[in-house]
């Protein structure tokens, strides 16, 4: 268990006795960390339920089940789970545990800072984070149940209520509810992270000896400031024009089920799309350039080597942060939005291929010539940039606007964004919680377990997502409750077979990983030494788990860069970036 | 302890990922060179246009996709450790600028190389003879409007709409000029002739979209979308919705027929005197 009693002694670093202060209501960015990685891991499993709910329907949609009213899914259904699937993913999933999980744990230690700038303000993102999730959650129980617009909830469908479906009645508006205040969390943590990366950099840790890690953690938060806040505007836009009779987003004229909308005028139902996707295109990144900065950390850890072109990293990471705001309209190719800017759009999106390569490059150039150690971190991480690549490459198809004249709103588009923003985003979390677990809790995780739930899940997500390319250029459009009623869709049914029986294999082979993660948490091998990794960042020059003010009061001073490794004349194969130059032993 | 286990195990993990790596690129490369699923064959020049770009792109894609999967097995096989030392490196800057600029061509180069068949749908608009054709995407039905013999189309009215009546887009019937207009949930086109599809929406964004045409456009309610094609190949080919628009959308089909010029005119004349 994590012990906070052998705190510095710093006023206000003092750790807190009472159990409401110390493990709940707590202002230690660890106890928060963690707190933030227990949402997240309970989210994951709810997202997953609902998408085996849905493999379970796409795979036998005419065989019957108990826990269906008359035994079969309804097309309403259908929509109620895939909203909520992409939502609870994408926000809860892949945008807290990453950043706000791990980030929050380690961003401080690693650059040698007590906590976070502002503890009681990370206490209050956490808590506005559980809030948001429990209305979201609350949709599925209110009448008409959960929305059924998508996880991009394009009005009209999304702003004219309960006549544009069932779901999209008090289901929708406790979603659009759900988000802002999701949006008003994020942008508090982003804040925090951007000030104390700033802020309490401890001595030595220069902006090029900063781990990767941290930069990415630290590209991710401007994003996600300069994100939200669109983000939150239009949740209230489309909030409004429900609750408040405004037409920000609903035009004029428009008959529904033979009923005329006469309380709405003047609206435009692009702008929604236009603002959301200036949030929704930074959002994959949010999502995938924390998985980016612990992939190349472990990289150079486990092939005990420097990371290959760490400037050009750096710079990477920062041109895909800021690209990333420039090429949201290609989303938008089929929409009605002039021609003209999705030519600059897609130009632009290809450019965005380039750092995303420097990227790959420099991941082999990292195992190049190493001495690669093959525990589960490392694993995972190694499938994290087959998967990138894999997911990344099918994103220049979909950037030319006129190929995705062809695969816009179909498989080909799932198989792209699952495999680069899930699955990929989900081995970095893999691969951190492997490496950092002794470190947060003073034990392993069962590399046995674990070497099982490494393979069963990597080769189960190819076998999920690769098939899903070739339903998309069958032509197969994604959202689709059933293939029965259009004709080209039937003979595709055995991938959807292939494909549903695969997902059952993998989403199996996560109960391996929430064994392990119990299990080792009571009874995995101990992590006697500080060090069990032979790593060089700072926070494994403290116990594990770490004291309640990280440091014990003292504020580490560094000497090195992050990836001193295999230094030559030196004794060890690492130089801890803590080490004072005279301690470094000689070979 | 634990360093000595992995240094035992590694050389099979090393091996087990290398093989998983080779394999699941060569069979998806075979799928995808295979053609075991594929697009179906395209009915307009345009198409066939898009298909080359398709078929470029994917020998671009495919070919950095076997580089980097295969260049991640061999350095996971090949640097496996066994007892030797890492080498010492942080990189190197001709390397670096020389695969940035590689990239920048190769990308860049594809995406401007596709500008054309993006510019033939959407720069231009449809030619002067073309056959206007009016299509209305409602929950969860499509109706197709051809102008009828005086080439306008007639007014409509929102409050008009009534799908059960059997005026779903609502047309005014005091407008001269919709008398002759034909209104059908099918769609006939003569082959070798440009159409001018005029897309609108009564509710919520739909999108048209015909696999053989190779395009997909939305139909955003407020908006008038104009897109044009000239289909080449006589066949029934299926319209599905491909913009999430409510619980009907997976059904939300349709039909569009490409025909040769006579029988167009049959049909046109067999509507018109359905709808009287």
């Amino acid at each position: 268990m994590v012990t906070h009693e052998d705190g510095g002694g710093h006023g206000h670093h003092q750790a807190p006795s009472g159990f409401i202060r110390k493990y709940v209501f707590s202002i230690d960015h660890k106890v928060i960390g963690i707190q933030y990685l227990s949402l997240a891991l309970f989210s994951v499993f709810v997202g997953m339920a609902l998408s085996a709910l849905m493999r379970l329907h796409l795979g036998w949609p005419t065989a019957k089940w108990f826990f269906f009213k008359g035994g079969l899914m309804t097309p309403e259904q259908y929509l109620a789970l895939m909203t909520m699937h992409g939502t609870i993913m994408v926000f809860m999933v892949l945008t807290t545990a990453p950043q706000s999980g791990f980030g929050n744990y380690f961003l401080p230690i690693q650059i040698g800072a007590a906590d976070m700038a502002f503890p009681v303000l990370n206490m209050l993102s956490f808590w506005t984070t559980f809030l948001s999730l429990l209305v979201m959650i609350a949709a599925f129980f209110v009448t008409g149940g959960a929305p059924i617009g998508g996880w991009t909830s394009y009005p009209p469908l999304s702003a004219l209520g309960e006549m544009a479906g069932p779901g999209q009645g008090a289901g929708e508006t406790l979603w659009i509810i759900g988000l802002a205040i999701f949006c008003g969390a994020s942008l508090m943590g982003a804040l925090n992270f951007i000030t104390t990366l700033i802020d309490l950099r401890a001595k030595g840790m220069t902006l090029g000896r900063l781990p990767l890690t941290c930069w990415t953690w630290f590209v991710t938060a401007i994003l996600g400031l300069l994100a939200f806040g669109v983000l939150l505007a239009a949740c209230i836009l489309l909030l409004l024009d429900r609750v408040a009779g405004t037409s920000f987003f609903i035009p004029g004229g428009l008959v529904v089920t033979d009923q005329v909308v006469t309380w709405h005028k003047g609206g435009s139902p692009l702008l929604w799309q236009h603002l959301f996707w200036f949030f929704g295109h930074p959002e994959v990144y949010i999502a995938i350039l924390p998985g980016m900065g612990v992939a190349s950390h472990l990289l150079s850890t486990f092939s005990r080597k420097p990371v290959f072109g760490y400037r050009a990293m750096v710079g990477a990471v920062c041109g895909i942060g800021f690209l990333g705001f420039c090429v949201w309209g290609h989303h938008m190719f089929i929409s009605g939005m002039s021609p003209y800017s999705a030519f600059a759009f897609s130009i632009l999106t290809m450019t965005i291929g380039v750092p995303s390569a420097i990227k790959t490059f420099n991941w082999l150039g990292t195992l190049w010539g190493g001495k690669i150690q093959f525990n589960v971190a490392m694993l995972f991480a190694l499938g994290f940039v087959s998967l990138f690549v894999s997911g990344g490459l099918s994103g220049l198809f979909l950037a030319q606007p006129s190929l995705d004249l062809y695969l816009h709103d179909g498989y080909f588009v799932v198989a792209h964004f699952h495999l680069i923003m899930g699955v990929a985003a989900i081995f970095g979390m893999f691969a951190g919680m492997y490496f950092w677990f002794p470190k947060m809790f003073g034990r392993f995780l069962s590399e046995g377990i674990g070497k099982v739930h490494f393979w069963l899940t990597f080769v189960g997500v190819y076998a999920i997502f690769m098939p899903m390319h070739f339903l998309g250029l069958a032509g197969h459009p994604r959202r689709y409750f059933d293939t029965t009623a259009v004709g080209f869709l039937g003979p595709l049914q055995p991938v959807h077979v292939f494909i549903s029986v695969a997902a059952f294999i993998t989403i199996s082979a996560q109960f391996l990983f929430l064994f392990n993660f119990f299990w080792s948490l009571k009874a995995g091998k101990e992590a006697k030494e500080e060090n069990p990794w032979h790593a060089t960042t700072l926070e494994w020059s403290i116990p594990s788990p770490p004291p309640h003010d990280n440091f014990g009061g003292v504020e580490p001073v560094v000497y090195h860069g992050p990836y001193e490794f295999s230094v030559p004349g030196a004794a060890d194969d690492y130089i801890p970036q803590h080490l004072a130059p005279n301690l470094v032993r000689k070979a | 302890m634990l360093r000595r286990q992995e240094e035992r195990g590694s050389t099979s993990v090393a091996l087990a990922m290398a093989i998983f790596l080779v394999l699941m690129t060569v069979v998806t490369v075979y799928i995808f060179m295979a053609k075991v699923w594929w697009f179906p064959p395209a009915i307009t020049n345009l198409g066939h246009e898009i298909d080359a770009q398709f078929v470029r792109t994917l020998l671009i894609t495919g070919i950095v996709f076997v580089a980097a999967q295969f260049g991640l097995a061999i350095a996971v096989y090949k640097f496996r450790d066994h007892g030797q030392k890492a080498t010492y490196f942080e990189g190197n800057n001709t390397m670096e600028i020389l695969w940035t600029l590689a990239t920048v061509v190769l990308f860049v180069g594809l995406g401007l190389y596709a500008r054309n068949a993006w510019a033939q749908v959407h720069f231009v608009g449809a030619s002067e003879g073309a056959i206007p054709i009016e299509l209305t995407g409602q929950q969860f039905a499509w109706n197709f409007r051809y102008p009828g013999p005086d080439g306008k189309f007639g007014r409509t009215k929102p409050e008009l709409v009534s799908a059960s009546t059997g005026n779903p887009i609502g047309l005014d019937p005091t407008d001269p000029a919709s008398k002759d207009d034909i209104v059908s949930p099918v769609a006939a086109v003569p082959a070798g002739r440009e159409v001018e599809l005029i897309l609108r929406s009564q509710d919520v964004t739909h999108s048209f979209y015909v696999r053989e045409l190779r395009l997909k456009q939305d139909a955003v309610p407020g908006m008038e979308i104009h897109i044009h094609f000239t289909a080449n190949t006589p066949g029934e080919y299926e319209l599905a919705c491909a913009e999430l628009c409510g619980l009907g959308h997976y059904r939300m089909h349709s039909v569009v027929t490409v025909m040769s010029e006579a029988d167009y005119e049959k049909w046109l004349k067999d509507q018109a005197a359905a709808n009287q």
